[in-house]
């Protein structure tokens, strides 16, 4: 087996693996308990979507993906700084 | 070579992502789940992310490669302690058996302030 098809294999199942962190991630995420548990997960889900953007930009030989991976890093940041001050709210700063 | 090398690479990174989404349904506090998923996952998302310049060996691919794993290393412990600090502040409670709370009591949450422990004895030289 050449190393190539070697790789293909090996992204096909990390592909798989990252498919069940993300379901993990959802599970916190539908069950809370509190809204901070949330707003972790959903970091976490977004740090997840990057590493499975840069698995599929190995995957399909195309290095464009990685401006998608770049967004989704900056967004995530964003939204999580954003949660932690509308949580914060009322409690002095 | 390389080939194996990106191979190795990638499933080191996915077995750390894991292993936070683990920790994330595992672990029994907000402040626990945060530690664990915010270090797992960046750690696992730099080496996945280390493998694409290797694979592709193209100067413009590494340059955003470094500049995203710079951008996660940088942002992810400030969102987790701002995430933190807002969690403690509109009281999430610590799991039962944590050892130190050292903020305990200190935190008045009507005025929003934090006291210093040794307020109640006066400024120092004053005694």
């Amino acid at each position: 087996m050449d190393t190539l098809g070697f790789l293909d294999a090996v992204v096909s199942v990390c592909l798989g693996v990252l498919s069940v962190a993300l379901g993990l991630a959802l599970l916190r995420l539908v069950r809370g308990p509190t809204l901070p548990d949330r707003v972790v997960a959903l970091e976490l889900v977004a740090t997840i979507f990057v590493g499975v953007v840069a698995v599929h930009a190995i995957g399909s030989r195309e290095p464009v993906y990685l401006d998608v991976a770049i967004v989704l890093a900056l967004v995530g940041f964003l939204g999580a700084v954003a949660f932690a001050r509308f949580i914060g709210q009322g409690t002095g700063r | 070579m390389i080939h194996l090398l990106v191979a190795a690479l990638v499933v080191i990174g996915t077995t750390f992502i894991l292993l936070a989404s683990v920790g994330l349904v595992r672990m029994p506090d907000v402040y626990m789940r945060m530690q664990v998923s915010t270090k797992g996952a960046s750690l696992g998302a730099g080496c996945v992310l280390l493998a694409v310049p290797v694979f592709f060996g193209d100067m413009g691919v590494a340059v955003r490669a470094l500049l995203i794993i710079v951008f996660i290393f940088l942002t992810t412990p400030i969102s987790a302690h701002m995430l933190a600090r807002a969690a403690y502040m509109v009281g999430v409670p610590l799991w039962e058996g944590s050892v130190v709370d050292e903020l305990a009591g200190r935190y008045d949450r009507e005025r929003g302030e934090l006291a210093s422990p040794d307020e109640e004895e006066g400024p120092p030289g004053t005694a």
